[in-house]
């Protein structure tokens, strides 16, 4: 060990008496299982975005002022348009390597949240959810609310045309809420739509520095709230709810992540020097008169956009008093309902089954048929609702009948859900009890067969030990004070 | 001497506890897999591969260098650099560094429905902190009083926001005699109008952003027309006004549909491009399809000197639907 390695420990203990934390989190164990990278990816994407943002805000003025454009984008000289479109135009085309980073932000926000979206999949599917992470599990959620705001007003501030339209959307969807919509709307905007200058500002600060601040002190309770009961794991030949096992942070996982790191860093800069996304220019400014069609919002929205094109055209008037707006319902109630879904899972999961025990194990989604097909069904709508949001551009770009789309959507998002969910439970119920894995050979024996997680949540397979005989295998179900151990 | 024996029954005493420890320790590490991967050719590639990250980097510089830097370049070189930089990391974690796979234990916590002892600490040591305190329930409740008298205090502020919004959310502008002007301030000529063209006009003087300002204007054949009775003279030879926000969610209703086969296709309408909400022109603006509920609010029109002028205000509220956006009008 070279002297100054051991003089800058000598100084972190002296100071801090820290070195024995240090040694611990050197040996902390992460178990290995391409599943867990994707909260990783996300954490990264995460620090690309305040990397590259802060690039950004050196440049972006947000201002409604307006100025007559005389930058190098010819099609656009002489317009009038608002500083802030003028200095995201410039960042783009004079700024030295500043498309670069404004794409790389784009596509990275993209990527955040891809990868938190697949992630809370891993976390459902294998019910990581559960005692003792399901606080953990509500700060995730929150993050995912949090981000999908934040890539909203992220890309509402540039005033180009699709930004301004997402905006009257937004300012719909708040004023649609009931009894306190009006007064809520006004209150964001400032006034009525478009609103005051001061909206703009108020934007930038929400995107810069209240979203971005609570986003990242969730990730610092959430990265503390995975360590402290250690990953969860998958059951194993040796994997016991008690222990973990894999490899220790120092030094083969630090340099592994770090490469993930430096992975996902690389294709977001691949994506952005290459791929474009969100060219400004061509929309040209936003003027409340102005609209386009076939116009898309990034990916995340897509489910949202969806919502509203899907619901049919009632308002709920009682009087002459419009109780609930129409954009309430795909704006308000579909994704509150979906959240609340995913919020009140764990709760649900722990009534109904009766398990209020702690899990470090992980469930693989065979394991527990009637959450796997539950979840896959409330996907299954998701996604469909998510298609139905982009019918304009199947019928802009194909020709597809628009009011066809809707219909066939309307049809498949009652449906399907129902058709995923019945399909879904019968697999996995057939492969729980055939035991092997799907992709292997049929022959594959599982050295430790799960047990039931609890009181069936449906029909226990042949050969299953039944709940409460305790022949949980040594350490399996130490926690909860029911093995020979206690 | 008793010196001498303090300190062997000291070392005994401390070689007793070490070896326990050790003891202790080995029955609790468990599981433990170890392998030395390293080998001169796994170091070497590694050192190449952050070599090359080095010279990728460079060439980011360079290229950021000249004028008018490619974007595409750019976002190689310096992508390029990280890949390798990824590369020799994952390449130094599996093929350099010690394999090793441990079993760690995991920290225990309580279970709060059978074991109640670990919070027994400190649920004491927060019952000695009001220790001696009698009247518990006042200072509680005067606690209580003064957080809601400082939250409401905290709250209040943002009123400022934004004003009250009273029973109406938008001025309109529009009321008899009103000129319709194009977006360039000249006014809007009726016979400029051929039938089934579209054109985007505003209330002459108002500010263009206002959201009741901007009209989508449009000429139909007048015998096509089916308003009801009470706006038979909106429309004089066949010019209709509508506010150009959707009642929907407030997008510009940017596209119309005018039919060249009558028989065959659906009528004129105006559509939204955002949830294709479709109002039929021809009987005042109608919804006929998509999830707006409320009809497009129409403007009375008539001609004066040619010019199209408004002739009363807009027959609804314009925008997006809200509380007493049905009172409004
Ligand atoms: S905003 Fe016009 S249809 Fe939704």
């Amino acid at each position: 060990m070279p002297m100054t390695t051991r003089r800058v420990l000598r100084t972190v203990e002296s100071r801090t008496g820290g070195s024995g934390a240090l040694t611990k989190a050197l040996r902390y164990v992460f178990p290995d299982h391409w599943t867990f990278l994707f909260g990783e990816v996300a954490m990264y994407s995460f620090l690309i975005l305040v990397a590259t943002g802060t690039y950004l805000a050196l440049f972006f003025e947000p201002s409604t002022a307006h100025v007559v454009y005389h930058g190098t984008y010819a099609p656009l000289r002489g317009t009038e348009m608002t500083k802030a479109y003028a200095s995201a135009l410039n960042l783009s085309f004079e700024v030295q390597a500043g498309l670069l980073i404004r794409q790389v932000h784009h596509w990275a926000a993209d990527v955040f949240l891809a990868a938190i979206t697949v992630h809370l999949l891993r976390i459902f599917f294998t019910g990581a959810f559960r005692r003792p992470r399901d606080i953990n599990y509500y700060v995730g959620l929150t993050m995912l609310v949090l981000a999908v705001v934040e890539g909203y007003v992220g890309y509402s501030l540039l005033d180009d045309l699709l930004s301004g339209m997402g905006l009257a959307i937004g300012n719909a969807v708040a004023l649609s809420v009931p009894l306190v919509g009006g007064q809520f709307g006004v209150l964001l905007w400032g006034g009525r739509f478009p609103g005051t200058p001061d909206f703009l500002s108020r934007l930038f600060f929400v995107h810069v520095f209240v979203l971005p601040i609570l986003i990242a002190t969730l990730m610092a309770i959430h990265l503390a709230l995975v360590a402290r009961p250690h990953h969860s794991q998958f059951r194993g030949r040796r994997q016991k709810e008690g222990n973990v096992i894999g490899t220790p942070m120092w030094p083969a996982y630090a340099l592994r992540s770090l490469g993930l790191f430096f992975a996902t860093a690389a294709v977001l800069f691949l994506l952005g020097g290459l791929v474009q996304i969100n060219p400004i220019w061509q929309w040209g400014p936003y003027e409340p008169w102005l609209g386009t069609n076939g116009a898309q919002p990034d990916w995340y929205l897509g489910w949202l956009i969806g919502a509203l094109r899907l619901m049919p055209h009632f308002d709920i008037v009682i009087g002459d008093y419009t109780l609930i707006p129409n954009p309430f319902w795909g704006g308000v109630l579909f994704p509150g309902a979906v959240f609340g879904f995913l919020y009140l899972w764990p709760t649900i999961e722990r009534r109904w089954s009766g398990d209020r025990r702690p899990h470090n194990l992980l469930d693989r989604p065979r394991d527990n048929p009637t959450r796997t097909a539950i979840g896959a069904a409330v996907f299954t709508l998701v996604v469909t609702v998510f298609f139905a949001g982009a019918a304009d551009r199947a019928f802009v770009q194909f020709g597809v009948s628009y009011e066809f789309q809707l219909w066939m959507y309307r049809a498949l998002a009652m449906l399907l859900p129902v058709v995923v969910f019945f399909a879904t439970r019968a697999t996995c119920r057939h492969l729980r009890d055939r035991g092997g894995h799907p992709a292997r050979d049929s022959g594959a024996r599982l050295v430790e067969r799960p047990r039931e997680a609890s009181r069936p949540l449906s029909r226990p397979a042949r050969g299953y030990e039944p709940r409460g005989t305790e022949t949980a295998p040594e350490g399996d179900a130490r926690p909860t004070g029911t093995t020979k151990e206690e | 001497m008793r010196r001498r024996l303090a300190a062997a029954l000291a070392w005994l005493w401390r070689y007793a506890v070490a070896a326990l420890v050790l003891r202790a320790s080995r029955r609790r590490t468990g599981y433990r897999e170890r392998e030395l991967p390293a080998s001169p050719r796994a170091e070497t590639l590694t050192a190449a591969l952050l070599f090359a990250a080095c010279l990728a980097g460079l060439a980011f510089v360079a290229i950021y260098a000249f004028d008018d830097a490619n974007t595409q370049l750019l976002g190689l070189s310096i992508a390029v650099a990280l890949g390798l930089i990824a590369a020799a990391l994952i390449l130094a974690a599996a093929a350099v560094v010690p394999q090793e796979t441990l079993e760690e234990e995991r920290p225990r916590f309580a279970d709060p429905e059978q074991e109640e002892a670990p919070v027994e600490d400190s649920a004491f040591a927060l019952r000695e902190g009001i220790d001696g305190v009698t009247r518990r329930r006042l200072l509680g409740a005067a606690g209580a009083a003064a957080g809601v008298g400082l939250g409401a205090a905290a709250l209040v502020p943002l009123a400022s926001l934004g004003p009250a919004v009273g029973n109406r959310l938008a001025a309109s502008p529009w009321k008899d005699g009103v000129r319709l002007v194009e977006e360039n301030g000249m006014p809007v000529k009726a016979d400029d109008l051929a039938v089934g063209s579209f054109l985007t006009a505003f209330a002459e003087g108002a500010d263009k952003e206002g959201l009741a300002t901007s009209l989508a204007v449009v000429r139909v054949r007048p015998e096509e027309l089916e308003l009801p009775e009470e706006r038979a003279d909106w429309a004089p030879e066949g010019i209709l006004a509508f506010s150009k926000i959707c009642t929907h969610a407030q997008c510009a209703v940017s596209l119309f549909r005018y039919p060249l086969f009558a028989e065959r296709s659906p009528g004129p309408a105006l559509v939204c491009p955002c949830h294709y909400s479709t109002f039929n022109v021809l009987d005042g603006g109608e919804r006929i399809f998509g999830p707006a509920v409320r009809p497009l609010p129409q403007l009375p029109l008539r001609i004066e000197d040619g010019a199209l002028v408004a002739a009363g205000p807009l027959s609804g509220a314009v925008g997006a639907s809200w509380g007493r956006v049905r009172e409004e009008g």
